[in-house]
């Protein structure tokens, strides 16, 4: 694999571009890996390329049914953000906004990592207060935050709705600087090239449709590209974690919902950050082609199919148009449906699970996009190591029993509220 | 959307309805010791891909408390009924 280049650039640029390579080699399955790992999404290509970067684990698979690029990480409105509250979320979302920081240097690949902050605007003084809390815990760890009264928010924002008529005025808001987005396919590309340069076997087209076992062990998948032999099988594949999972009989808390997203024709440079609504759930930003990318809330009932419905279309549009009416009369472009696993806590579940020879990575709720380094980081260290990592102590299974639930979200163990 | 047909009201959209979760899962008796049956209650969930039996509140109709059986596919519903009378 060439290293891409300012010369690498200038070289191909003078002999017409004719020489480019694959990012990644299209593999075919070989009879064993050491580890497989189901699932060709952001989290299980991070994952492929820690085994091999950091644990020099390179004789790796990533199965993936359709093709990179194609589930939810292409499906996400690329947010990247490390404003957690509750303990366990804030360490891991932290070490992986700094592993974002590096990572188009880490893979020799351009995501496009943007970091032009993200403010969450209050709109009473207790949801302030709420806000000023959260702002000290994450400065206790080491995280930027700033409390921003309502004229900061103005000097910042100038767009939002000011106005006497606003349906929730806005009281001041929450602000992290290092937040921003990334270019999601960018994301998947670079992690497929990078994992691929170390070896790694990106096999695309190539669906698992159930576990091979010796006596209690999970010892390979049989997939519609013939049986692969595994040491360790590692699962990744958020939506459908459930569905594998019962094929390996393992009966989890996750339910299966369904998040739309939006995009608008494009228009010139208007929304600078990453804008949340405190007032409802809505948060949107601008994408360098120029589309307004915005998302809300879950359909919220249990589904499978990646379409959405014109209800939650509608919430979305008019929290849009509370909290910016200046963009009314834009027109959608479009919007797609992501399905998600969701958790009774909204806490995603990376850990070792009672089946022997498979680990689980998933419960990423609709927060997995800014978690893909770190989770492909510490579940690499964890298909490694057999071990559960520091990071991620607080992500295991187990905590549904004992009731250290890392609820941030505080709905309860209604997964459809989250 | 959605349209269910509810026992009551007739066919309405769904937006009329609250969602209230998988409709399989059986309540342990009150003072059951055992903690596996009540975190299976609380938390485990088949969440099938295909036919869901699942509860759904008319709240912006006649409040009642349905069984819906619905692909989580395809969308298709297969079957409403009155929760109240499936307990009996």
């Amino acid at each position: 694999m060439s290293r891409y280049s300012v010369f690498s650039l200038l070289r191909h640029a003078a002999t017409g571009n004719r020489g480019w390579q694959r990012a990644w080699r299209a593999a075919t399955p070989k009879a064993s890996y050491d580890v497989v790992i189901i699932g060709g999404g952001g989290h299980g290509l991070a994952t492929a390329f820690y085994l091999a970067e950091n644990h020099g684990i390179r004789n790796v698979a990533v199965v993936e049914k359709g093709y990179i690029g194609g589930g939810n990480v292409g499906r996400n409105t690329t947010v990247i953000r490390s404003n957690y509250l509750l303990d366990g979320n804030t360490q891991f979302y932290e070490f992986s906004m700094k592993l974002w920081e590096g990572m188009s240097a880490a893979l020799n690949f351009n995501v496009m990592f943007s970091q032009r902050g993200q403010l969450v605007t209050a709109h009473s003084a207790d949801q302030l207060d709420t806000f000023s809390h959260r702002a000290n815990v994450m400065r206790s760890n080491g995280i930027d935050a700033e409390i921003l009264d309502r004229d900061a928010v103005r000097k910042l924002v100038p767009y939002l709705d000011f106005s006497d008529t606003a349906r929730f005025p806005i009281h001041g808001a929450i602000f992290q600087g290092r937040a921003g987005t990334a270019r999601h396919d960018a994301v998947a590309w670079g992690y497929a090239r990078a994992a691929s340069g170390h070896g790694v076997d990106i096999i695309e087209g190539c669906e698992v449709t159930d576990f091979v076992r010796q006596g209690d062990r999970i010892v390979g998948v049989e997939t519609t590209r013939g049986r692969i032999g595994a040491g360790r099988v590692g699962l990744a594949v958020a939506g459908h974690t459930s569905v594998l999972a019962q094929k390996a009989g393992l009966e989890l808390p996750i339910e299966s919902h369904l998040l739309q997203a939006f995009v608008t024709e494009p228009v010139k440079p208007l929304v600078d950050h990453v804008v949340a609504y405190g007032a409802d759930h809505f948060y949107l930003s601008q994408s360098d082609k120029g589309g307004l990318v915005f998302g809300g809330n879950l359909d919220g009932y249990n589904s499978y199919s990646q379409r959405g419905n014109t209800g939650v279309l509608r919430e979305v549009c008019e929290a849009a148009i509370a909290l910016m009416p200046n963009i009314s009369r834009l027109r959608l472009l479009r919007h797609w449906g992501g399905i998600m696993d969701m958790t009774p806590d909204a806490s995603p579940i990376i850990s070792l699970t009672p089946v022997d020879g498979l680990y689980l990575n998933g419960g990423w709720c609709y927060g997995g996009f800014k978690a893909t380094p770190a989770s492909g980081w510490c579940f690499a260290e964890m298909l490694a190591t057999g071990e559960t990592p520091a990071l991620v102590r607080g992500y295991g299974l187990g905590r549904f029993r004992s009731g250290h639930m890392i609820d941030e979200a505080g709905a309860g163990p209604f997964a459809w509220l989250q | 959307m959605l349209r269910i047909d509810c026992p009551c009201c007739g066919m309405r959209d769904h937006s009329e309805f609250r969602y209230g979760g998988d409709a399989t899962v059986e309540r342990p008796a009150h003072d059951n010791p055992d903690g596996d049956a009540w975190y299976r209650y609380v938390y485990v969930r088949a969440n099938p891909k295909g036919l869901h039996r699942e509860y759904w509140q008319h709240v912006l109709g006649c409040r009642q408390w349905l069984v819906v059986e619905r692909d989580t596919v395809t969308h298709s519903i297969h079957s409403v009924s009155f929760s109240r009378r499936q307990r009996a």
